[in-house]
């Protein structure tokens, strides 16, 4: 049930996230779903895509630091307390939330958020049990 | 394996006496040959014959690399234009180039002394010397080439530059010894581990590096990489070339400094005051065998100590340590004294980072600025802000608090800072353009 997420070291500067898009779109990868997180100087990207391994490998070659972490993609019931209901579930056993970012995915007409925990055996085994629909890694892949 | 077993193990008592009587010669002979040292002395209130003993030679005054650009070109030649049989100049980053002539013999002495040289690092005839430092005005090139022809070894006169050419021909002809810069020798590596070699499966065994300050870290980055021996050489164009003075590959401790040759001191940069042995300051040498250009008490800028203890090798020759900067590219920042290579050191101590970093000194008011910027690699990144945050905090704070310098920390992305074919550029300092 864990989903690979590439993450590239980005400077702060004109044009490289531009290059990242270049390089992925030239070797017809499809983002399914981004996140970045910024600070004054430099970015963090961070990508789901259709071919992960390809990703890094042709980034890499253009460059770019590279690296890949494991992380788990969410169901959220689409209402009130959708969100809430899951966090609660972590809090309670203890479980970090490094960072998120949601998506949609059009196709299962569903709201999907990525996860990125501090202990990822632990919420793999905490979420089913508690009701929690994990995605599986297929959905991303190009089908 | 010791080239010239009669002079490098010369007993302390035969190489003083050696040094006086060449001392004696040279300050003779300059005084009667170059105007610019006849001035000089007399305006010093000094004669040759007043040298009498090498104490005496406290009484000389400092030739400056600016007395070397006063005269140019030719002004402090010792020997007329006839003599000279070869002509070097350094890269003149601001102005006018020094300019140095060697006479038949001095190419012979600079040949035994970069065999001595060759011969101290363990390289020997039956070597392939892959020559990498650049051929030209610049001495490292033919000062290193006739060294390997001395000991018998085939040397390759690859020149710098053409990196890609550079890994073919050390893979094809089984280059044992590499002799360049030591951020070229890392460049080299990187760029052959693009094209998916490792270095460290080629026939090197040996890399003599010199002509730019390094570490001690960074010799443990190159021998790891490259799988070999890393070998510190000294030297500078207005003494000799490379070859002045080298480590042996016995202890890896200090450079031998050739005394029949050059007679080193350590001054005092700001007084001018000379140092016991074993204190740090500016290394300042006095040639007392060269003839094209001899100079007398030259301040060479670098700063290092001397070392006077016996040494393994069984050369007794005195050692210096490693240059630990030059007093001429120290920073001075909030009135605090850094050394680029300081910092070096302290990177160097952070697991993961890598040897490319780049310090940018500005000022902004009346407060001067550092910013050191430092290639991510893939052993730093994370894809938590926090660890990356962590990881500048780290390197800010070992910087205070090994230097006392404040300073902030870029992190760019990896071959973003410029890397050098030659000398390595470290330091941009932005204040010299506000100066002028």
């Amino acid at each position: 049930m864990k989903v690979q997420q590439i993450s590239v070291f980005i400077e702060n500067k004109t044009g490289r996230l531009a290059e990242v898009t270049r390089v992925l779109g030239g070797a017809d990868i499809s983002i399914r779903a981004l996140s970045l997180a910024d600070t004054s100087d430099f970015g963090i990207l961070r990508l789901i895509v259709d071919q992960t391994d390809k990703a890094q490998a042709i980034l890499r070659q253009d460059g770019f630091t590279v690296s890949k972490t494991e992380v788990v993609a969410i169901e959220v019931p689409d209402r009130p307390k959708g969100l809430n209901e899951i966090l609660e579930i972590l809090d309670r056993a203890d479980i970090n939330v490094e960072y998120m970012y949601a998506f949609v995915d059009r196709r299962g007409g569903r709201a999907i958020i990525i996860f990125r925990f501090d202990d990822i055996e632990k919420a793999l085994a905490t979420l089913p049990k508690s009701g929690v629909q994990l995605i599986k890694s297929e959905i991303f892949q190009n089908t | 394996m010791i080239w010239n077993d009669d002079f490098e193990t010369l007993p302390r008592e035969a190489i003083e006496a050696l040094q006086l009587k060449r001392l004696q010669q040279t300050v003779a002979r300059v005084q009667a040959t170059v105007p610019f040292y006849r001035q000089h002395f007399a305006r010093a209130g000094v004669s040759a014959d007043q040298i009498r003993s090498l104490k005496d030679l406290q009484r000389l005054p400092f030739t400056l690399k600016q007395d070397l650009r006063n005269n140019y070109p030719y002004g402090l030649f010792a020997v007329p234009l006839e003599q000279i049989v070869r002509i070097h100049a350094s890269s003149g980053t601001t102005g006018k180039p020094t300019v140095v002539g060697y006479t038949r013999r001095d190419i012979e002495t600079w040949s035994e002394l970069m065999a001595r040289s060759f011969a101290a690092a363990g390289a020997d005839k039956g070597d392939v010397i892959h020559n990498a430092y650049g051929y030209g005005l610049f001495t490292g090139g033919l000062g290193a080439h006739y060294g390997a022809e001395r000991i018998g070894a085939s040397v390759i006169p690859m020149s710098g530059g053409n990196t890609k050419k550079q890994i073919m021909i050390m893979q094809d002809f089984g280059s044992t010894v590499l002799t360049c810069t030591p951020s070229y020798c890392l460049f080299l590596a990187e760029a052959a581990a693009e094209e998916g070699l490792d270095i460290r499966n080629f026939k090197l065994r040996v890399g003599i590096h010199g002509a730019e300050p390094w570490s001690e870290k960074m010799r443990e980055e190159i021998e790891q990489k490259l799988g070999i021996k890393a070998i510190d050489i000294y030297g500078l164009s207005e003494i000799l070339g490379p070859g002045v003075g080298i480590e042996c590959i016995e202890a890896q401790d200090g450079l031998h400094i050739w005394e029949d040759h050059f007679i080193p001191e350590i001054i005092n940069p700001e007084s001018g005051e000379v140092l016991p042995h074993g204190e740090h300051g500016e290394l300042v040498i006095t040639t007392i065998t060269k003839e094209g250009i001899p100079l007398i008490r030259y301040r060479t800028r670098d700063i290092t100590r001397l070392l006077p203890e016996p040494c393994v090798c069984g050369r007794t020759h005195m050692r210096l340590e490693r240059m630990s900067g030059r007093s001429d590219d120290m920073l001075i920042i909030r009135g605090v004294n850094v050394f680029p290579s300081q910092i070096e050191s302290v990177l160097f101590n952070i697991e993961g980072i890598n040897p490319h970093y780049q310090l940018v000194v500005d000022r902004e008011g009346n407060l001067d600025t550092l910013e050191v910027q430092v290639e991510v690699n893939e052993k730093t990144f994370s894809d938590e802000i926090k660890e990356m945050q962590n990881l500048s905090r780290r390197i800010r704070k070992d910087i205070k608090d090994l230097l006392g310098v404040t300073c902030s920390v870029r992190l760019v992305e990896p071959k973003t800072l410029a890397r050098s074919e030659g000398k390595a550029v470290r330091v941009i300092d932005k204040r010299k353009s506000l100066d002028s």
